[in-house]
């Protein structure tokens, strides 16, 4: 079963001239107990593709299918079935933690003994009981955006839409999302759709991924298959301590190839002639101008440029 | 060769675990990215673990009943204008206690009509600063900031969002009305026997004019706009309700006569007289009820709109 299909979806935002084409002809199937990814840079179109998704923007053309209903013929479908995220939070800054979320979970319908319950669950879950009596204004930006999730989550609804739910959270609480996402997919088969453009959290939590790039998916597919189907190319990744030596033949080669920032290079480079390339450079006398150095297989940043992505503001932390 | 690990999965390996391996593996040899686990060599692959729920759809929730949403509206708003209600209560209250001071130095004692209608002005401008103004510039702000998202994304009622943050902007006029009639009934001399009058009057123009200030709010393209319209329209009912009717000129009164504020002033000015006709005060409670109640429609319709634009 299809937790969404979308077809042929298009939406223009503004008219004439200045109208940008914000979600040009999306296909998408999002399977049932999935967590889908949508990833790319900012303006892509990806806050778009999932207010659609939600209900709170109409196509301009194309369907949307939610569990094999109409969501333009239902427009409160979404609502039912979905718990949403968004980024702004204006509408619960002022209200205490534990209000807001209790106060979500009945206009979700928990009766009060539940949703104080559940308020009380997701709270612990997500490491926010020391704060629940302070108002969202008067918390810092990552236990704030983390007491927005703790909307999000309570009162299990089968869809969870989250528009970049990690974004200024620490390490910490970035886990202790991501572990409530994967453990609510896991015990009822929660469908997930999350947008980021946070690399390393597209590939540690997304089953699939959709990769936008100015209004289109430019690919689809498991974040494994996507860096298999690239490229076989690794990243050598070097950083100098000063300026390396500029006639050593193996530091020319690799300047040649380099993208530099700073006397920081990145080079994308068969793996032998990766292999041999730093054997070189370990033993030679660029050694001693050589402060840290890694190898990696391409990620999804990677897939990202190498499908034709030209923005550079996709996170790697 | 030494090669270090990637930075991304040295501060991976720092961080709790996760049920599920990251895809990111570092690797040192010649191989080509290994694919993850979930990508088993072939096409598109699936999710890798079916749910247990199956592939049969989920139950769908019900909506929530208009009573539970504006419970949960109203506590919520209340809990929110905890921070900033003391002083927001004391700017309203002492404006329209200046008022009654002002125009006690004007005024003949003795007459009561014109008495009457000055404390009923004063006390509805205490709903008016509330319902017009702060709630105009609430819904506008929403508005602006996309914050709507958040009620809109809920299976609540549009009209429990409305009602419900209406009511508790209302429920912390409300000490301010009271305080306002008590005080100038004694500063006028005029009869308190009929003070009771003041609950219908401050809940009905209460949904009248947070009907209307919640339509502005959602109307107003700007939130600027929505400032501007909530406080001009706030002046509007302090001119024509503060002055007695027979004061005014003609164009004057035309204008008094076609705000809908009017009908609560008259309503509670009549209370103070020493003979109440009973007819007119249910005939002008009548006028604000209709009026709040198309207002809520056409605040309910906009917030819709906002929904699906």
């Amino acid at each position: 079963m299809l937790s969404y299909a979308v077809r042929g979806l298009t939406r223009r935002h503004g008219v004439g001239e200045h109208s940008v084409l914000a979600n040009d002809r999306i296909d998408l199937d999002v399977r049932q107990g999935e967590v889908f990814g949508v990833l790319g840079p900012n303006g892509a179109g990806k806050t778009t593709l999932v207010r659609q998704l939600m209900g709170l923007l109409r196509p301009d053309a194309g369907t949307i299918t939610m569990f094999g209903r109409d969501v333009r013929a239902e427009p409160g479908l979404p609502a039912r079935l979905a718990g949403y995220l968004g980024q702004g939070d204006l509408a619960l800054a002022e209200l205490p933690v534990g209000t807001a979320v209790a106060t979500t979970a009945r206009m979700r319908g928990l009766s009060r003994g539940a949703a104080r319950v559940a308020c009380d669950d997701v709270l612990d879950e997500l490491g926010l009981t020391a704060v629940a009596a302070r108002p969202l204004s008067r918390l810092s930006g990552g236990q704030r955006r983390l007491a927005c999730v703790a909307t999000a989550l309570v009162g299990e609804r089968a869809v969870l839409i989250l528009d970049e739910p990690t974004t200024g959270l620490d390490p910490v609480a970035r886990r202790a999302v991501w572990s409530a996402l994967l453990r609510r997919r896991d015990a009822v088969g929660t469908t997930v759709v999350l947008i980021t453009h946070n690399v390393l959290e597209a590939e540690s939590v997304l089953d699939r991924v959709a990769v936008l790039e100015a209004g289109r998916v430019i690919a689809c597919d498991t974040p494994g298959q996507l860096k298999a189907s690239v490229s076989g190319d690794v990243r050598l990744d070097l950083a100098w301590r000063h300026e390396p030596p500029a006639d050593d033949p193996t530091v020319a080669m690799l300047a040649a190839l380099a993208t530099t920032s700073g006397r920081r290079w990145t080079v994308r480079l068969a793996p032998a002639e990766a292999r041999d390339a730093l054997g070189r450079l370990t033993t030679g006398a660029a050694f001693a101008a050589l402060d840290d150095f890694s190898l990696a297989t391409p990620s999804l940043e990677d897939v990202y440029l190498t499908l034709g992505g030209a923005s550079r503001d996709l996170e790697r932390t | 060769m030494t090669v270090v690990p990637d930075a991304r999965d040295l501060a991976a390996a720092t961080m709790p675990p996760v049920p599920r391996t990251p895809d990111s593996a570092t690797t040192t040899t010649a191989s080509p990215a290994a694919p993850a686990p979930a990508s088993a060599p072939g096409v598109d692959a699936a999710p890798k673990d079916a749910s247990p729920a199956g592939t049969a759809p989920p139950v769908i929730p019900p909506a929530t009943s208009f009573a539970a949403a504006f419970g949960a509206v109203f506590r919520g708003q209340l809990a929110r204008s905890k921070v900033g209600r003391i002083p927001l209560l004391f700017v309203a209250s002492f404006q329209s206690i200046g008022i009654l001071v002002l125009l006690r130095g004007i005024l003949d004692v003795g007459d009561t009509t014109a008495a009457g209608q000055v404390v009923a002005g004063s006390t509805v401008l205490v709903v008016a600063f509330v319902a017009l103004n702060l709630l105009a510039q609430r819904f506008g702000a929403l508005r602006a900031a996309g914050a709507l998202d958040y009620y809109l994304t809920l299976p609540v009622p549009p009209a429990a969002v409305v009602l419900g943050t209406a009511a508790s902007y209302a429920a912390f006029a409300a000490p301010g009305t009271l305080i306002t009639a008590v005080s100038g009934s004694l500063l006028y001399g005029l009869s308190l026997s009929g003070l009771w009058l003041l609950l219908p009057v401050v809940v009905l123009a209460g949904v009248c004019l947070s009907g209307l200030g919640a339509a502005v709010g959602l109307l107003a393209p700007r939130p600027e706009l929505a400032t501007i319209a909530g406080q001009l329209g706030m002046s509007i009912v302090l001119f024509l309700g503060v002055i007695p009717a027979d004061r005014l000129p003609e164009v004057g009164r035309i204008a008094r006569d076609a705000l809908p504020s009017t009908y609560a002033v008259d309503a509670l000015a009549a209370a103070f007289q020493p003979h109440v006709d009973w007819a007119m005060v249910v005939a002008n409670l009548a006028v604000c009820a209709a009026v709040g109640i198309a207002a809520l429609a056409v605040a309910v319709m906009a917030l819709r709109r906002v929904g699906t634009s």
